[in-house]
């Protein structure tokens, strides 16, 4: 089975190159806020709007790849629910290899706040909270900046466009917890208050900020809405394959030659991706393995990089596409080595409010660390598996336990064999002799 | 009596407008107090903030211990953050880190004892793509070789 080759075309990025991208002024003259035009003036309802996002097909990008035009339609009908409701933009991207969001906030803050500014009016949405991760510095700048400079030309506030639409758009600055990127917990961080998950239901749509009816959509997800309205769903569903249709932004990172963020069609093959986007493998060595989409989606072996990077094609490879960001490992690298780093990150990160996730965390991240300095057991390899399956699937509040639970999963189903090495070696196998073992390096600087 | 400095809390007075509910601000609030107040947030500006905010001063130590970028301890003048998650220490974190570590004279999470520096440990930043890289006072630099990290630390005065 050969499938059609995929279109190629650039809208995402295609104006991050140009001059003072992120202004006002470049982001009109290159076409910029005619799709609000279009649906504020061109008779469109909030509820056509939504349906064109669900017939575009286009899913979210924060990693879950549901349906955007379908969770906009859960927001109750202000008719019968007339409470005040909120759009909650996630950008607390912090999912270990992400860097995606933070490409189109510094470039393209526009095509961010116009996005915003659809999805409220078809959500009939009056107030939106850009949650920026506390890091993003320039991120938020450059948002904050472009917020003001619409509002200045009147397309944030009162009367947008000489309409009776009305929409604020606050920023709001996080403070380093990963957690604060699940939407619960970003609804609790942005409410002032720990980011610990909610369980649900109740879903936001009917109990959100502040117990009323909220939406929460991921960066670039939004920059994708101004583009269907302007260029219509069938436009969108040429990109991409039919279940994932449009293209997706790709921050491949690690041992490639070249790292960035590309702007590819969902579908595409990741050797294409590694190869003709990154440079391929860097210093000519071979791919020994690689995650698909961020920490928590779970290692694939070197041999599987004929996936195509969509949400169905990933799955029965046995990962997830996740954030789309590619993390590449060269056959000098330990694998154990990769899952302490792993490990170690959801042991900072779980909220502590569910036991599976507060101790099993801190438990993976001992057993990968001490395999990983060659004083593991035998039955540490089992001990791993039964305390993922302790922690997954669907155990806990949310879903933080199962991003450490499934790369746990994965390296024990592909990298066994290297850490039975690591226990009857005492040392890492792939250390050259001599050198400083990397839990020395780590212990040095503990 | 509130011992926020005026500035602040004219600052403070603006941001609850933009939520329904006054204590949703307290986190950005939390970041300017840090700024503006030596780096770190001291026992006496949580329990401003938490006058400010009406809230039990508890519930503010509570915000406040919760979030990685909030100091409860004296930090140096400079903060040095260094990632140390996968894309980094895929290319050379650690490496960057001890660097970072010599040139300062600090332990991770430590003050240098010219009290110049902190440096600690921190998980992705979201600078995989240029990886490793390290945070200067809030401001990224990425793409770092080991002998690169003198010179960027040496702007720091």
């Amino acid at each position: 089975m050969s499938p059609a080759p995929l279109k190629r075309e650039v809208y995402l990025l295609s104006r991050i190159g140009t001059k003072d991208s992120h202004t006002l002024a470049a982001y009109r003259a290159s076409g910029g806020y005619k799709a609000l035009e279009k649906v504020l003036t061109g008779g469109f309802t909030p509820q056509q709007v939504t349906q064109l996002v669900k017939d575009s097909g286009l899913r979210g990008r924060g990693g879950a790849g549901f349906s955007t035009g379908l969770k906009w339609s859960f927001m109750p009908d202000p008719a019968k629910d007339p409470r005040p409701r909120y759009l909650a933009v996630n950008a607390d991207e912090s999912e270990p290899g992400t860097c995606k969001d933070r490409v189109l906030m510094e470039k393209d803050p526009h095509g961010l706040v116009e996005g915003i500014l659809i999805a409220c009016f078809a959500m009939r949405v009056r107030t939106a909270y850009v949650y920026v991760r506390g890091e993003y510095r320039a991120s938020y700048a450059r948002v904050a900046a472009a917020i003001a400079e619409a509002r200045a030309a009147g397309l944030v506030g009162e009367k947008i466009l000489g309409t009776d639409f009305a929409c604020d758009i606050w920023m709001h600055q996080g403070a380093g917890a990963y957690i604060c990127g699940e939407e619960t917990g970003l609804m609790e961080s942005l409410e002032g208050k720990r980011g610990h998950p909610r369980p649900k239901p109740p879903f936001p749509a009917g109990f959100g900020l502040w117990g009323q009816p909220t939406t929460v959509n991921n960066v670039e997800t939004l920059a994708n809405v101004p583009f269907i309205l302007e260029r219509g769903a069938d436009w969108f569903k040429s990109l991409g394959t039919p279940k994932s249709p449009g293209n997706i932004l790709i921050g491949i990172s690690g041992h490639v030659a070249r790292p960035g963020v590309y702007e590819l069609p969902l579908g595409i093959s990741a050797r294409t991706v590694l190869e003709e986007s990154a440079g391929g493998v860097w210093h000519g060595k071979k791919l020994k393995a690689w995650l698909p989409g961020g920490s928590s989606t779970g290692f694939l072996p070197g041999s599987a990089i004929d996936v195509a990077m969509d949400h169905d094609s990933i799955r029965e490879a046995g990962s997830m596409l996740g954030t789309g960001a590619m993390v590449m490992l060269d056959e000098t690298a330990c694998t154990v080595r990769a899952m302490q780093v792993i490990a170690r990150f959801y042991d900072h990160e779980s909220c502590g409010q569910c036991s599976q996730c507060r101790e099993g965390t801190q438990w993976l991240a001992q057993i990968f660390a001490r395999l990983e300095r060659g004083q593991g057991r035998m039955q540490d390899i089992e001990l791993l598996s039964s305390l993922a399956n302790g922690m997954a699937p669907g155990k806990t509040i949310c879903a933080l336990s199962d991003a450490a639970a499934i790369p746990t999963h994965a390296a024990v189903k592909h990298f066994r064999a290297e850490m039975e090495e690591h226990v009857r070696l005492g040392r890492c196998p792939l250390l050259a002799p001599g050198a400083p073992a990397t839990h020395e390096l780590e212990e040095a600087h503990a | 009596m509130s011992a926020l400095p005026e500035t602040l809390v004219r600052e403070f007075e603006e941001l609850v407008r933009h939520y329904p509910e006054r204590r949703a601000a307290l986190i950005p609030a939390l970041h300017r107090c840090q700024e503006e107040l030596g780096g770190w947030l001291t026992p006496e500006t949580l329990e401003a903030c938490a006058e400010f905010f009406r809230l039990e001063p508890v519930e503010v130590f509570g915000v406040a211990s919760f979030y990685p970028m909030f100091k409860l301890r004296p930090v140096g003048k400079h903060l040095v953050s260094v990632c140390h998650n996968i894309s980094c220490a895929l290319r050379g974190a650690e490496e960057v880190l001890a660097e970072a570590c010599r040139v300062t004279g600090c332990r991770p999470g430590g003050v240098s004892a010219d009290g110049r520096f902190t440096v600690e440990r921190v998980e992705c930043q979201g600078a995989c793509t240029a990886a490793p890289m390290l945070v200067l006072d809030g401001v990224f630099h990425e793409n770092l070789g080991v002998p690169d990290v003198a010179r960027v630390l040496g702007g720091a005065r």
